[in-house]
């Protein structure tokens, strides 16, 4: 397809969906009132040139229901508070268009975090519980630094790898999309094997392959992915998740040989 | 306290050494992987009838030793079937550590699944029923080649086929055949082999190599199944005669335990 054709399927398609009425159907809890059940509720709401799914919540907390939670804080797909399930996917509010989905939408909250309430749920706390248990931080800097002296240079090429892995928004789409993760509570998912290779790339971390074995050598880690790679297909940053799981399950399964 | 010194120092791991998981993980694919070649290499030597009775013939008596002896050496069919259930067993063993296991993890992994509407996501379940159904089937057909590992032959595997075990062949083929696809598939990108985990292009394209794998192993499957079929139909098939390649003279074992047959100069069977 030429790229004015794609021009002109696209406007087609947005153009048809940028009025009328549209359905979304949202899977509200409020985990704090224990006489609450989960319950699906349905709004319809007017569409509006180039609506994102986020606009579109906020728009229906403003005008039918201001106990409508969700979270967002960027809305540019910078922050990752945002994600939830769309129409059982994961996927950013803010980044979705209105317009590429169908009417009725259904929204629930990820999968596998702690439910703050209807579509807002606490990925912080699942994140950080993460970070403390795979160390995703460099090890071995001096913690007495001396401003005066200059940090040592790093190759442009590896700080590009680097900052490519680094681009993790720490979203929760992976966790959500991962069947590993969704049968098996302990499991570090892909957020956290990306972290990992990440720090694997970085010379300044001292860590050897047998002090990454120790975190991610076993069944919650590495070697209980089973390469289903929801993950690489749903993350909205693009990270080359099914890339790095495979190349830390050869590194560490040569770590035990 | 350091955990590393237990890592990489010896080959020999203990109960309680933590490379345990890795080596699981390597066994499992490598006992897939060694499953897979075979199932096709078997596949092959079994559709040797498609090129006559002859060309089966001589791949069942290369598989009976003919290279090293001049009898037939069923043993050596019962020592392969032998040495297949073993890693079959392993493989097996490895495998159930990964099915969901009680009502959550089955209702998560469900849920999740019809949400996700994601091929290799729904694969995986197609891996689990195939796998399963071969926990069982393909037990039953290793332990009966185990037993009668001299029940192979043109002959020999058509009558057993023609008499029912096409049900049992068939539901085989079409469970190994897509169980070994799918399971190729995951080793690869794994394993992340010849980068093609690297895309989602590359990876939709191995899928679709691998199926068009699959569809092949499947036709050459059941055309092989009709032939053995067609050939059960003869009458020599049926009144229990062993096949005997043109021009030879030999005492052959009879197909049940009647008295043995005695083979004339021109090759025609002779009952006693
Ligand atoms: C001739 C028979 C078989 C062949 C050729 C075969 C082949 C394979 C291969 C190549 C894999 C990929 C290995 C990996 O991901 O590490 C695999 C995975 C698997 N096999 Fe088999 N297999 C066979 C029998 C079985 C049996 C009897 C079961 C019993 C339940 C089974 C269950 C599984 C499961 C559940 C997986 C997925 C494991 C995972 O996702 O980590 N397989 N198989
Ligand atoms: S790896 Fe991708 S999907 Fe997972 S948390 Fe990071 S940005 Fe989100
Ligand atoms: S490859 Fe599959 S099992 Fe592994 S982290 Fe990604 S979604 Fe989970
Ligand atoms: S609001 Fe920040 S990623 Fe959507």
């Amino acid at each position: 397809m030429s790229e004015d054709e794609i021009l002109a399927r696209d406007t087609a398609v947005h153009g048809a969906a940028t009025s009328g009425e549209f359905t979304l159907e949202v899977l509200r809890c409020n985990p704090a009132d224990p006489e609450d059940r989960p319950r699906w509720q349905s709004f319809t709401l007017e569409l509006t040139e180039g609506m994102t799914l986020f606009i579109a919540l906020t728009e229906l907390r403003e005008t039918q229901d201001p106990s409508l939670q969700f979270d967002f804080v960027c809305r540019a797909g910078i922050c990752g508070s945002c994600a939830m399930l769309i129409n059982g996917r994961p996927g950013l509010a803010c980044r979705t268009l209105i317009a590429d989905l169908p009417s009725p939408t259904r929204l629930a909250p990820l999968p596998g975090f702690a439910l703050i309430g209807d579509l807002s749920v606490d990925t912080g706390r699942w994140m950080r519980g993460m970070s403390e248990r795979l160390e995703t931080w460099v090890h071995g800097l001096d913690t007495e630094r001396d401003p005066a002296r200059l940090e040592a240079p790093m190759e442009p090429e590896v700080a590009e790898a680097i900052y490519e892995l680094e681009r993790c928004i720490e979203c929760g789409c992976c966790i959500a999309a991962c069947g590993t993760a969704q049968m098996r509570e302990d499991f570090v998912g892909a957020v956290g094997l990306n972290k990992l290779a990440r720090f694997h790339l970085d010379p300044r971390d001292a860590r050897d392959d047998g002090a990454y074995f120790d975190l991610v050598g076993d069944d919650d880690g590495v070697f209980g992915c089973m390469s289903l790679l929801g993950c690489d297909d749903v993350c909205p940053k693009d990270l080359p998740l099914g890339t790095q799981i495979a190349f830390l399950r050869r590194r560490m399964a040569r770590q035990a040989l | 306290m350091s955990r590393l010194d237990t890592v990489g120092d010896t080959l020999v791991l203990a109960p309680g050494d933590r490379r345990w998981p890795a080596w699981l993980d390597l066994l499992q694919g490598l006992s897939g992987l060694l499953l897979v070649l075979f199932m096709w290499a078997h596949l092959f030597a079994v559709s040797s009838i498609l090129l006559g009775k002859p060309a089966m013939y001589r791949v069942t008596r290369f598989f009976e030793g003919s290279l090293f002896f001049d009898t037939p050496q069923p043993w050596l069919v019962s020592l392969v079937a032998l040495f297949i259930f073993v890693i079959f067993v392993l493989h097996t063993l490895l495998a159930l550590r990964k099915l969901p296991s009680g009502y959550r993890q089955w209702r998560a992994w469900l849920v999740h699944m019809g949400g996700m509407r994601h091929e290799e996501t729904s694969l995986w379940l197609v891996q689990v029923i195939t796998g399963l159904v071969l926990m069982f089937f393909a037990t039953a057909h290793l332990l009966e080649l185990f037993l009668h590992p001299s029940n192979i032959g043109p002959h020999a595997s058509a009558a057993r086929i023609a008499s029912g075990g096409w049900v049992l062949g068939l539901v085989l083929l079409l469970s190994v055949e897509v169980h070994a696809g799918i399971g190729l598939y995951r080793l690869i990108v794994k394993w992340g082999w010849f980068g093609l985990v690297d895309t989602a292009a590359r990876r939709r394209r191995l899928r679709r190599f691998v199926y068009a794998l699959v569809a092949f192993f499947l036709l050459l499957g059941v055309t092989t199944q009709m032939a053995y079929l067609r050939i059960g139909k003869e009458s020599a098939v049926r009144d229990g005669l062993r096949y005997v390649p043109p021009g030879s003279a030999q005492i052959v074992p009879p197909l049940s335990d009647e008295a043995p047959l005695r083979i004339s100069q021109t090759g025609e069977e002779v009952k006693r």
